[in-house]
């Protein structure tokens, strides 16, 4: 357990040594970029390591006795105030040695795959150092043991973000995007302060197991004061996790390089808030009112991205889109009670995310950075490595029985049904959800990998199948997103549902058996044959229209021309918030620049200078340089003094 | 032998001292408002010794030394400073020497 600390320090080195590396290594355009072997072996050697600890934790963890799965390292202290006493040190229990596992592990490949990916970029040394300092942020974030260390990670994550998504600043676009993450974030960190804030105000300290053990005796079940600190603190994950309505960061964060989206979207990042959640379920299972909003901002979330993403052309964005809805069924876990079922489904995404991006990285590889998918098709043929992992990944993300997806989202399903926060209502947006997500992943499969080729003649010569580097990630991902699931096989199928057991000494024994009793398994083999088949009814829509008809999408476009032209714009979200909130901004922002500081502060300022000048004009014309003048007006002075006493 | 009275003293002083103001301000040559300075001063010694005589003090006397040595201390710089204007200048005319003006 000792060695809990190099899961974080490996990264963490690394970052320094490709930091300084970066710094030193200055190389010309079309020149052979110095250090590239040194730099790989330093990222993803670092970040290797780093999972091999977290391997080794876990399996440590696993041969405790169930009841002792908690331990806590105090590194040092960091900040001793009167009573505000805050240390570096780690917590470890299930959940976080989960997170750990999956940072690292997901991380991991996605280093492997960047050194084929980014291996002709010119901030090779760059690129590297700030994904390992990514992964250090986020590890950080995930172990800490007190809310300010969390605080720490998670404005680090947020940091690397910036840094990633803007890798390439010199398109303006990248710079704006990087520049929108970090703005957008910034205002659900401001919530999340507040949050943190508050709590120490309220129970004098920041340590996870203080508060949370203290927090049943000093907050009132439902009161004023736990829904607010609830509700900040969920207005932060809002913002890193990309919730409605912070969430539009996300879909420009495609500007960065695609291994870096696979990093926010899968291992690091987006996590953050759900994992913030799940962490502190203590405080948000206080808060009823707090757990509704979640779960509702959750669903909805899920629903309206997922139609966001019905009909997107760019690759990428609809990878995002699809994102933002995981993410939503996520908090739909946390907000129904289900917080394991949210890691688990956490977990999950996280392999068959990071393994979609990575596939889509491939593809716009070989077809020299294309992103539009009327531009695709027929790859299958040049590229079958990239195509099975793929439709490893698609299978899974669909929620097709037996691949990971399928369990997790499942659970979440039967969850939002069936627990004692969850509401039929809940459960209808999750299916609906499921089965857009279904569509719109095998459109873009479709799209991408089968039909008719409609690639430019030009690149069509030289499709290619990605470099070893970048197919092994692949492969070993979709092993990830087939099996991923069987840690969690619910009681319903026979299973022992390892997962959530193995998390409950976190959460507490939580809804599976009591579940079991309230609602018979019939009722839930009804609930999971009704996902499938409306999955099976959004792959079988996408089959007729991409496959068999590949003429009817555009017919249908014509025929509901506004709805699609208001999906296809995203419901114009980006257009109302630039209308009302960051032109105010920008206007109010001139307003001060121009009239409050150009004209009065720099007014006052030059007001003064001239206000000297001009009355040392007028007072110069006194220095005549004749001695005579200067002597009688001595002499005018000394009889004005004389005269004053002898005549007063 | 009759006293003389202190204010013939003081009214020989100030004209002494207004012969010197009036110097100072009408010359034009450097030397002469030079001297003019010093006949002010001396002005200023025979008033001071004329009230020490007045009162029996000796307070007045122990000033009028000190403005003596200032004078002669005045007169040795003073005099250096105008010898080195000549030499720069060719002149000993102040209203040639208004350099320090706007």
């Amino acid at each position: 357990m000792n060695c809990v600390y190099f899961v974080p320090a490996f990264p963490l080195l690394g970052f320094l040594i490709n930091g300084l590396l970066a710094l030193t290594l200055k190389s010309q355009p079309e020149e052979k970029i110095p250090g590239k072997s040194l730099v790989s072996w330093i990222g993803c050697g670092s970040i290797g390591l780093s999972f091999l600890t977290s391997i080794a934790i876990l399996f440590e963890l696993l041969a405790l006795p169930e009841g002792e799965r908690v331990v806590q390292k105090f590194a040092f202290t960091w900040i001793l105030s009167g009573n505000f006493h805050i240390n570096i040190g780690f917590l470890l229990d299930p959940l976080s040695s989960v997170m750990i596992a999956v940072v690292s592990g997901v991380g991991f490949f996605i280093h492997l795959y960047s050194t084929g990916y980014m291996a002709h970029d010119r901030g090779y040394a760059r690129y590297f150092s700030y994904l390992n300092l990514f992964t250090f942020f986020m590890l950080t974030l995930v172990l800490s043991n007190n809310f300010l260390l969390l605080y720490l990670g998670w404005e680090g994550v947020g940091l690397c973000s910036y840094l990633l998504i803007g890798f390439w600043y010199e398109k303006k676009s990248a710079a704006d995007a990087g520049k929108k993450a970090f703005i957008v974030n910034r205002i659900g960190d401001f919530g999340f302060a507040l949050g943190v804030m508050l709590i120490f105000w309220t129970f004098g300290t920041l340590n996870y197991t203080d508060v949370f053990e203290s927090a049943p005796n000093i907050l009132s079940l439902g009161g004023g004061l736990v829904t607010a600190i609830t509700l900040l603190l969920f207005m932060g994950a809002t913002g890193k996790s990309a919730q409605i309505p912070l969430y539009v960061w996300l879909p420009d964060a495609m500007e960065g390089p695609t291994p870096v989206s696979a990093l926010i979207h899968a291992a690091t990042m987006v996590t953050a808030g759900v994992y913030m959640v799940a962490r502190c379920h203590a405080l948000f299972l206080l808060a009823p009112v707090s757990m509704a909003v979640v779960a509702i901002v959750g669903a909805v979330t899920a629903v309206y991205a997922a139609s966001i993403g019905l009909f997107q052309n760019d690759i990428k964005r609809v990878l995002a889109y699809s994102t933002i809805s995981q993410l939503g069924y996520m908090f739909l876990a946390c907000g129904v009670g289900a917080f394991a079922s949210g890691i688990f489904h956490l977990m999950t995404h996280a392999f068959f995310k990071a393994l979609l991006f990575l596939g889509a990285g491939a593809v716009m590889h070989s077809l020299a950075g294309e992103l539009n998918m009327q531009k695709m098709g027929n790859l299958k043929k040049y590229m079958p490595t990239t195509f099975w992992c793929f439709l490893c990944a698609t299978l899974a993300i669909s929620g097709i029985p037996l691949f990971s997806g399928f369990f997790s989202k499942d659970e979440i399903l039967w969850k939002a049904y069936s627990s004692p926060h969850g509401h039929f209502l809940l459960w209808l947006i999750g299916v609906i959800t499921a089965g857009m997500t279904a569509f719109y992943m095998f459109r873009l499969f479709f799209l991408t990998f089968l039909g008719k080729s409609r690639v430019d003649p030009q690149i069509k010569d030289h499709i290619h199948e990605a470099p070893k580097a970048m197919t092994i990630p692949l492969i070993i991902l979709a092993f990830l997103s087939l099996i991923g699931g069987y840690v969690g096989i619910p009681y319903s199928l026979g299973g022992k549902n390892r997962f959530e057991r193995f998390l409950s000494p976190v959460f507490g024994e939580t809804s599976a058996e009591s579940a079991l009793t309230l609602h018979s398994p019939s009722s839930e083999y009804l609930l999971m044959i009704v996902s499938i088949v409306i999955v099976l009814i959004g792959i079988f829509i996408a089959h007729q229209l991409y496959i068999q008809n590949p003429e009817t999408p555009k017919k249908l476009a014509e025929r509901f021309k506004t709805p699609y032209r208001i999906i296809f714009n995203k419901y114009y979200v980006d257009e109302f918030y630039s209308m009302m909130i960051v032109k105010p901004v920008i206007n109010f922002a001139l307003f001060l620049w121009k009239i409050i500081d150009v004209q009065i502060i720099d007014g006052i300022a030059n007001g003064i200078a001239s206000l000297t000048k001009w009355a040392g004009e007028l007072f110069r014309r006194t220095e005549t340089g004749y001695l005579r003048n200067y002597a009688l007006s001595l002499i005018f002075g000394a009889i004005l003094i004389l005269s004053y006493f002898l005549f007063k | 032998m009759s006293m003389v009275p202190l204010s013939s003293y003081l009214i020989l002083s100030a004209v002494l001292f207004t012969i010197g103001v009036l110097g100072v301000l009408v010359r034009r040559n450097i030397l002469i408002i030079f001297m003019s300075i010093e006949l002010m001063l001396n002005a200023v010694n025979l008033a001071l010794v004329a009230f020490s005589r007045e009162f029996g003090s000796a307070d007045g006397q122990v000033v009028v030394f000190l403005v003596m040595t200032v004078a002669a201390a005045e007169a040795a710089v003073g005099l250096a400073i105008i010898i080195c204007l000549f030499r720069n200048r060719k002149s000993v005319n102040v209203d040639d020497l208004n350099l320090m003006k706007w």
